[in-house]
């Protein structure tokens, strides 16, 4: 990575029950408003972000999200990181694979929020919780 | 010159509550319609009651001692009251902060000695402001429970199933569809069905912000429930921007008949029940008439 990202407004809100995917998410659409991002990424943004918070609820027994705004050059966009210390994931491979699912779900989840995303990250340590990392650019 | 600070102050009680209640109706113009004055009066008797009864030389340096238990007690019912009441935290703080006030206003006049007003004062100050802050928690954690209470109410938005045709019925979803809502909308579809007989629901989705995989496997559901009972299931209300989500996320919708509209939807399901929306010409008119 040759530019270096910064970042402009940080918000980070705690996860604990499901009325707070409604909250989040909420404020991932002011911060994607912010920088003039178009509808449809707006909306496939904040399908990642929703996809992730109840992954966090239903797998991670909830955590820590922050959504900020970053530019990186001339670029602007929102970065979400979700943080919980659950019980990590075992085969991160297979849970990125399409209909791959340990909880009765359609297993789109990860791999789904994949494709809504420009840059995705995820690390998990078992036993130690997970960590997700998501770009999205306004023009991305 | 006075001695001992709380019996000096218990002599004075009813002059403090006097002085207290004097500073309150000055200050709180407004909240004259949220409590009556002799309510504040009781309150306020009881509070200085319960504070000046139990107040020695030795726990005025310590707000925690369990003497003021409840002293405690009645500042949280008070506060709790006033938030659900609507008063403003301003209202609700000066409540108390005008008993300090008062209580040194009375001890100004008993002392002649400045160094050990100035002690005393401060000694109180510290305790009445330990019970400022109680004061505060209380009424915020009041506040909260309003809060609370209306994200369930909000939550609890009732999804009515209509009736648009014989044998057809809409059902438009409003807000965020989590499991315990997709429960409620299921069970009354199903129910509807049963009732009138129908044998297509419409459920429109203009009103669902985001559809993640979560909301669209509660949809699926809602699908495949109504199919078992013998009725057909349209979805409507796909907006372009969830349309293309939905194809990113991967979920496969195509087993269900999906419209952009409900009126679109609605077209679907006259035709697929052979029945005919016509503009009626005027001569028609004329000849129902009789």
């Amino acid at each position: 990575m040759t530019t270096m990202i910064s970042s402009l407004t940080k918000e980070i809100l705690i996860i604990s029950r499901e009325q707070d995917v409604v909250p989040f998410r909420n404020r991932v659409k002011e911060h994607a408003v912010k920088i003039k991002m178009g509808l449809v990424n707006q909306t496939k943004l904040m399908t990642a972000a929703s996809e992730m918070i109840r992954n966090m609820l239903r797998y991670g027994e909830g955590g820590q999200a922050s959504v900020e705004t970053i530019s990186k050059g001339s670029q602007s966009g929102v970065r979400l990181i979700f943080v919980d210390k659950g019980p990590g994931i075992a085969d991160i491979q297979m849970a990125m694979k399409d209909g791959f699912s340990t909880g009765k779900s359609l297993g789109l989840g990860l791999p789904g929020t994949k494709r809504l995303v420009n840059e995705f990250d995820i690390q998990s340590e078992l036993g130690k919780g997970t960590v997700v990392m998501l770009i999205k650019w306004a023009n991305g | 010159m006075f001695v001992n600070i709380s019996t000096t102050l218990k002599k004075k009680k009813s002059e403090i509550l006097e002085l207290w209640i004097k500073n309150q109706l000055a200050d709180s113009h407004s909240s004259e319609d949220l409590i009556s004055n002799k309510e504040l009066r009781g309150q306020s008797e009881e509070i200085v009651n319960a504070l000046l009864n139990n107040l020695n030389e030795n726990n005025i340096n310590n707000s925690q001692s369990s003497d003021f238990d409840l002293l405690a007690e009645l500042l949280g019912a008070f506060s709790i009251m006033r938030a659900k009441q609507g008063f403003s935290p301003r209202e609700t703080g000066s409540f108390i902060l005008s008993l300090k006030e008062a209580i040194l206003e009375v001890l100004k006049q008993e002392s002649a000695d400045p160094n050990q007003l100035f002690e005393e004062s401060l000694k109180l100050s510290r305790l009445l402001d330990n019970f400022t802050i109680l004061t505060f928690e209380t009424f915020i954690k009041g506040r909260e429970e309003v809060i609370l209470r209306q994200t369930d109410e909000i939550t609890d938005i009732s999804t009515p199933v209509i009736k648009v045709w014989d044998g057809i019925l809409a059902m438009p979803i409003i807000g965020t569809l989590d499991s315990a809502r997709t429960q409620v909308v299921m069970e009354n579809l199903l129910q509807e069905i049963v009732n009138t007989g129908s044998v297509i629901a419409i459920l429109d989705i203009s009103g669902v912000p985001t559809v993640d995989s979560l909301v669209a496997q509660h949809l699926l559901k809602a699908v495949s429930a109504t199919r078992l009972m013998g009725a057909d299931c349209i979805i409507s209300g796909i907006r372009p921007e969830i349309a293309q989500t939905i194809v990113h996320l991967g979920i496969d919708l195509s087993q269900i008949i999906t419209k952009a509209s409900l009126a679109s939807a609605l077209q679907y399901a006259f035709k697929s029940l052979r029945l005919e929306v016509r503009k009626t010409s005027l001569e028609n008119k004329a000849t129902t008439k009789f």
